[in-house]
């Protein structure tokens, strides 16, 4: 038995441009346009031909980024609005987590507003009396309860509003992002609650960012994008590509932002400015900020050997910006030397987001002699493992002179992403393992994990 | 359309708590609390009484006395109608919460504006009750079984105006400010402060055409004048008017309905 069918649903929303904000009556009767601005104008689907059914006492995950058309979804399903397109067919009771507490008046005490929001959700007045003591207990609010809710906090409220939907006893429950707003030991309650309901064979949808509980909770999944139906099926596949479809889009986003960073870098020290300065070495040291170690991003330097590209090369081979912490990295500089040098030292460093450094080194640092270089060139830093923990990093890139005269400083031009299973906080990942005495045992799933 | 109307049965519950709930709102915090139920119309009156006996005694005509037991015949039902009204005006927009978070019947809101300002009139109506019988008011039995007649039909024609207003004012806005305006112009165009017999032979034709003017006669000779209730007629097409005009609010509100959770 199907509990929730989809077939074909779209959702057009009306977009106003600034003329019909300002439609009044009087302009409306003026220009008889009255019928006509009730019409829409401009238009925004945020669904397109959804279909999907879920099986009656199944749980059902709904991802997807935000706009992605979840939350009007679930409107559409507890009947909030209707679909333009399509049809839609719920079986039984539901009940929307959406707004929580979205009926209750602040005037009046929580009593009264459980009483009123039960009966708005679907109850009678002899059932709330029923499971009121069972949903203050739930809420944790017994002192309180004859309060007025104004003087509820921002958690009592929502826990008094979650307490009056879950008791309404549906067969079909929708969630929609709300295990976020309670503390912990709330919200574990909330997912027992969940279990319970699946135990008693009561049908859930979820709409949720937590990734990990639609893996965990759900039978199946749908990951809808702009709208429409990118995935469907089991959740690992849909939580996999939904993951993958993130990474490109973060992959490109970094790209983007990398590109206008160095593009405005670009702006700084345009070609006629460092001519004009290259015959001035004073000028040139007056490009160079006053104080280095304040941490702003820019480019400068005289250009005699220049860095004409930074690239980021992964375990794939192929240039990119997200990397997974303890693979592998190379750093590839090209470099361009507009006449004959032989004073020069190539540098990287990294920034985390805070702006300190994590790491730096050059190759006087590290005893390398300058010999000659004319031309064009590559410079790899190649880096065995990336042991870094989850975050944005910068990345100096830079040539200059032995004495320190820039030939071209990228400083913090290039953006790249450390993501990591483990959520090991600081700013390096010393290469370690831990040992413990035989009295000391863990379960075997654990100690895999950390390793 | 009817469907929907009659699964507004279904809400009854509902609408009750939330009548109650209004009711209980309103004066909650305050010292006097319910007793503003029965203070408001008090002073109201007094103030009008004040003002057309003392103030500007002239515009009184010397026949109608008592004139504050006149005044109040008309005025009472008049707050029920003027609030209801202008109450309506706003009720989707400030109850959009509901409207966009809950499935919830819509027309819920404005019936309950209209009921909780009937309750409000009925607790009125211990007060008119003592003046009544503090001026020694020629009543009549047969007369006062048309009273609640006249409160029927008025209900039924605030009801079917405040779905047209609630629903309208979603997509224009500048209604609630018409409406308040509007509700004072519609006031002095009522014989409530004055008698129907004082205005001009053409005001009257225009006055006629007021359906608040044909409650405010019904409820003044039931309550006030002597004689039999000679308006009935007036009464029964009025009630037929209004019902029409119910349906009609109800047909537009329907219409409108899908458009209000993305609206408000």
């Amino acid at each position: 038995m199907t509990a929730i069918e989809a077939s074909n649903v779209s959702k057009i929303y009306r977009r106003y441009g600034r003329q019909r904000q300002f439609a009044t009556l009087k302009s409306a009767l003026l220009s008889r346009s009255l019928v006509r601005d009730l019409k829409p104008e401009e238009t925004l689907s945020a669904l397109r031909d959804v279909s999907f059914s879920v099986k009656s006492g199944s749980t059902f995950g709904v991802i997807g980024r935000n706009g992605s058309g979840k939350s009007t979804l679930l409107k559409l399903i507890a009947g909030i609005t209707k679909p333009t397109y399509g049809h839609l067919k719920v079986q039984g009771r539901i009940s929307a987590l959406i707004e929580l507490g979205a009926g209750f008046h602040p005037e009046i005490s929580g009593r009264e507003n459980v009483f009123i929001n039960g009966i708005m959700l679907g109850l009678s007045k002899k059932e709330i009396t029923k499971r009121f003591d069972e949903i203050v207990e739930f809420a944790e609010l017994e002192d309180f309860i004859d309060a007025p809710v104004k003087t509820y906090s921002s958690g009592m409220y929502i826990r008094l509003g979650f307490a009056v939907a879950i008791h309404v006893d549906p067969d079909v429950l929708l969630v929609d992002e709300v295990l976020a707003v309670g503390d912990e030991s709330f919200s574990h309650k909330c997912l027992d609650k969940f279990a319970e309901f699946r135990r008693k064979g009561k049908t859930i949808l979820f709409v949720t960012h937590g990734l990990g509980l639609v893996e965990r909770f759900c039978d199946n999944a749908i990951w809808l994008d702009a709208g429409t139906v990118k995935a469907a099926g089991d959740p690992k596949r849909v939580i996999g590509a939904y993951l993958s479809d993130v990474q490109l889009q973060e992959e490109a986003l970094l790209k983007a932002s990398d590109t206008k960073v160095q593009a405005s870098a670009e702006i700084v020290t345009t070609p006629e400015l460092v001519e004009s300065a290259s015959e001035d070495s004073l000028a040139v040291a007056t490009k160079v900020p006053a104080d280095l170690s304040r941490v702003t991003e820019g480019r400068w330097g005289s250009r005699e050997v220049e860095i004409t590209d930074v690239s980021l090369i992964g375990k794939s081979g192929s240039p990119g910006h997200l990397f997974q912490s303890g693979e592998s990295m190379e750093i590839q500089i090209r470099v361009k030397a507009t006449k004959r040098v032989s004073d020069f030292v190539f540098g990287v460093g990294f920034f985390n987001a805070d702006g300190v450094c994590c790491y730096g080194t050059n190759t006087n640092i590290e005893k390398f002699q300058a010999s000659e270089f004319s031309g064009e060139g590559v410079v790899t830093f190649k880096i065995e493992n990336l042991d870094l923990v989850e975050g944005t990093y910068k990345l100096d890139a830079a040539v200059h002179s032995e004495q320190g005269t820039p030939y071209d400083y990228h400083r913090l031009l290039h953006t790249f992403r450390i993501k990591s299973r483990l959520k090991d906080v600081g700013i390096y990942r010393p290469v370690h393992r831990w040992e413990f005495s035989p009295a000391i045992r863990f379960e075997t799933e654990t100690k895999a994990e950390t390793e | 359309m009817l469907h929907n109307l009659f699964q507004l049965v279904r809400y009854r519950g509902l609408i009750q708590s939330l009548v109650v709930r209004e009711l209980s709102a309103r004066y909650r915090g305050s010292v006097l609390g319910f007793f503003w139920s029965f203070i408001n119309p008090l002073m109201l009156l007094l103030i009008y009484s004040f003002v057309f006996t003392v103030v500007l005694p002239g515009i009184r005509p010397v026949e109608i006395e008592p004139y504050a037991l006149f005044l109040f015949c008309g005025l009472l039902p008049w707050t029920w109608f003027s609030s209801s009204l202008l109450e309506s005006t706003n009720v989707l927009i400030s109850g959009g919460n509901l409207i966009k978070k809950v499935m919830f019947p819509a027309e819920i809101l404005p019936i309950v504006s209209v009921l909780a300002n009937m309750v409000n009139f009925c607790f009125g109506l211990p007060i008119l009750a003592i003046f009544l019988v503090y001026y020694d008011a020629p009543l009549q039995f047969v007369e006062l079984i048309w009273f609640p007649v006249v409160v029927l039909v008025q209900f039924v024609l605030s009801l079917g105006l405040a779905l047209i207003l609630a629903s309208l004012t979603v997509h224009f806005r500048d209604i609630k400010d018409l409406m308040a305006n509007l509700l004072t112009l519609w006031f002095f165009s009522t014989p409530i402060i004055y008698p129907m017999s004082e205005a001009p032979p053409i005001g009257r034709g225009l006055l006629n055409m007021n359906p608040f003017t044909h409650l405010a006669i019904s409820y003044q000779e039931i309550l006030f004048y002597e004689g039999p209730f000679g308006h009935w007629k007036w009464l029964l097409v009025l009630g037929v008017a209004s019902v029409m005009l119910f349906l009609f609010g109800y047909f537009v509100f329907d219409r409108l309905r899908d458009s209000f959770a993305e609206e408000v």
